[in-house]
């Protein structure tokens, strides 16, 4: 075969349109390995609404249980802390009506819970996922002197009182998220379902 | 019996081209005769990496990377296996020590400008290995299953979460969960073990081929190519075997005892190669009370947490994690944010000097802040020294281009 037997054009549209097809098919072939990548079947299933007992819980003490491999704390307020909620400067927190924040329509109120004495929380920092520290003395030493008690996330510093309002000037945008819950009984509380369905 | 051993080398020499590789890469790659202290940790940096192979295969015998079994099988290691504690000190000492390596010899480059035309795509391909390998230290941190190594990937893969929009999805597609589970373990074991060895090791062929085609740069920024003898070799150009293979194995002793006296004497090196809270297994419920990334990743740790200021509509949260993958991406540009005329430190005025010192000091500050706990204080010095970080590379084209530089020799100096 002489040289001027090659057709430019016709070997250039050969090569085209084997590196387009031949992509296309890359692409398809990329997306179950990159699918697998997602949550199986079995990461979803293991998201059940847990039970908590509560009848144990002194004012001022918290139970964390686990609820799709996060913590949840509930914390049994006492009178003082929830007035202590009342004393905080609008511009000390970053979204004092919980507008920006997650949470269920019932929890949305200046006491974040259905309950004001319960509190209901998923035990995560909005910032990067840490667990902060529930530091519900007044002045505790690591947070400063005017700490009037809440929770502390070692990790970067936010900040948040004890209805998990975040502090304004921390990392964390937003409020801490309130799991759908409702009462079972006085005792005993479900997290993970409420009124509506199970979320 | 040397004559058979030649024969031999000849019978393979015409099946594949050993004489050609040897020479180009070895007996007759021209090196320039002024390298200094700076020029080992290349050839210490491979060596390592030959360490992390080697002693990562036989801890891969032993290791289970299931979430209940992982940290028991790595004390296992450390108690049972027969000098399975040296084994397991030497990748974790390694893994520090691999970072002081890249360091410094990053270091080498900002001081004699080694990232410079022509060796753009050395710098690049140099910067993607840093990228690789902190994958990599990252990925391998997870599997002894510890407290740090359970909440350090949660903070960083949360900092995927900050990403708007595709930001939730793309978190729960990394841990394959909802939170870093037994999934997300067995998936880092296998990208740390298989994908990103088999990328670092094409990432370091590309590097040294890309070296060796525009050859290497020396500490007063000389092309030794331009200056070539009757037989077309650099004029200040020594064969790299065996002038650099003996001066790298020098080094290399040196380095072997440092290393040796870590692993022997202070594996855990005060807390900071091995962290203490991660000799407590891995506990979803409960964060420690101080956590804190090992020492290689706290510079940009602190960037991320200097940033505590809502801005242009978006959450301080979104500013951390851009700032933080920012100050990694910086260093890509400096070949085209450079605008002075010479390479070397050697040749440059007094600002670059500065700029440079203030930049190393800034970076040793957010190095050390970010293994602390932060307060109010400290976050104001972090802030600080993250806006000098980028300073130093925005105003880079302004200050290497004002800069006042010395006439550069024509050969090297030594």
């Amino acid at each position: 075969m002489s040289d001027d037997a090659v057709d430019p054009r016709r070997r250039r549209f050969l090569t085209g349109t084997t590196v387009v097809i031949g992509g296309i098919g890359a692409a398809f072939t990329a997306v179950p390995f990159l699918s697998s990548f997602q949550p199986s079947a079995k990461a979803k299933a293991i998201g059940a609404p847990v039970e908590v007992d509560i009848s144990k819980l002194e004012p001022g003490q918290r139970v964390v249980q686990k609820w799709r491999g996060k913590p949840v704390w509930v914390v049994r307020r006492t009178p003082e802390m929830l007035e202590n909620l009342k004393s905080f400067d609008a511009s000390a927190l970053r979204d004092p009506k919980s507008e920006k924040s997650e949470q269920p329509e019932y929890a949305k109120n200046d006491w974040r819970s259905d309950k004001p004495e319960y509190l209901v929380l998923v035990g995560i920092c909005t910032h990067l996922g840490c667990s902060p520290s529930f530091i519900p003395e007044a002045g505790a030493p690591e947070v400063g002197a005017t700490w009037k008690g809440g929770f502390f996330c070692p990790c970067h510093g936010s900040k948040f009182d004890l209805a998990g309002r975040v502090f304004a000037g921390v990392p964390a945008p937003s409020n801490m998220v309130v799991p759908p819950y409702r009462f079972l009984t006085d005792t005993k509380l479900i997290v993970g379902e409420d009124k509506g369905a199970a979320a | 019996m040397s004559n058979k051993l030649t024969a031999l080398r000849d019978w393979v020499d015409d099946r594949f081209p050993l004489m050609t590789l040897w020479n180009d890469h070895l007996a007759k790659y021209y090196a320039p005769k002024n390298f200094n202290f700076w020029y080992y940790f290349g050839a210490l940096s491979l060596v390592v990496f030959v360490i992390q192979i080697l002693t990562g295969i036989w801890l891969v015998m032993n290791y289970k990377p299931d979430a209940t079994l992982a940290f028991g099988s790595v004390e296992y290691i450390m108690r049972d296996v027969d000098w399975g504690w040296l084994i397991r000190y030497m990748h974790s000492t390694g893994a520090s020590m691999f970072f002081v390596v890249i360091y410094l010899h990053m270091m080498r480059a900002l001081l004699y400008g080694s990232y410079k035309q022509p060796r753009e795509l050395v710098w690049i391909l140099g910067m993607c290995l840093y990228l690789a390998l902190m994958a990599e230290a990252f990925m391998g941190y997870l599997l002894p299953w510890g407290q740090m190594s359970f909440w350090g990937a949660q903070v960083i893969i949360s900092l995927f979460g900050a990403i708007p929009v595709i930001g939730g999805t793309l978190a729960e597609w990394i841990r394959g969960d909802y939170v870093v589970s037994d999934i997300t373990l067995n998936r880092f074991f296998s990208l740390h073990v298989i994908a990103l060895p088999f990328a670092i090791a094409g990432l370091v062929f590309l590097h040294i081929i890309a070296l060796h085609e525009v050859g290497s740069n020396n500490p007063d920024g000389v092309e030794i190519k331009k200056k070539k003898d009757a037989d077309g070799k650099p004029l200040d150009g020594i064969p790299f075997h065996p002038y650099y293979t003996v001066k790298d194995l020098v080094g290399l002793t040196v380095f072997l005892m440092i290393f040796s006296a870590v692993v022997f004497f202070g594996p855990e090196m005060g807390g900071y190669f091995l962290e203490a809270n991660n000799f407590i297994p891995a506990n979803p419920m409960s964060t420690p009370q101080h956590i804190a990334p090992v020492w290689y990743f706290t510079p940009y740790y602190s960037i991320l947490r200097a940033n505590t200021i809502n801005f242009l509509w978006i959450d301080a949260k979104v500013w951390g994690v851009v700032f933080m993958g920012l100050g990694v991406l910086s260093f890509f540009f400096l070949p085209w944010l450079d605008r002075s005329p010479v390479k070397s430190i050697r040749y440059r005025g007094v600002l670059y000097k500065g700029a440079l010192s203030i930049f190393v000091v800034c970076f040793l500050i957010l190095g050390y802040l970010g293994l602390l706990p932060p307060t109010e204080g400290r976050t104001l010095v972090a802030q600080i020294c993250t806006v000098t970080y980028f300073l130093f590379f925005l105003l880079m084209p302004i200050y290497t281009k004002l800069d006042k530089t010395k006439p550069v020799p024509e050969r090297v100096t030594m």
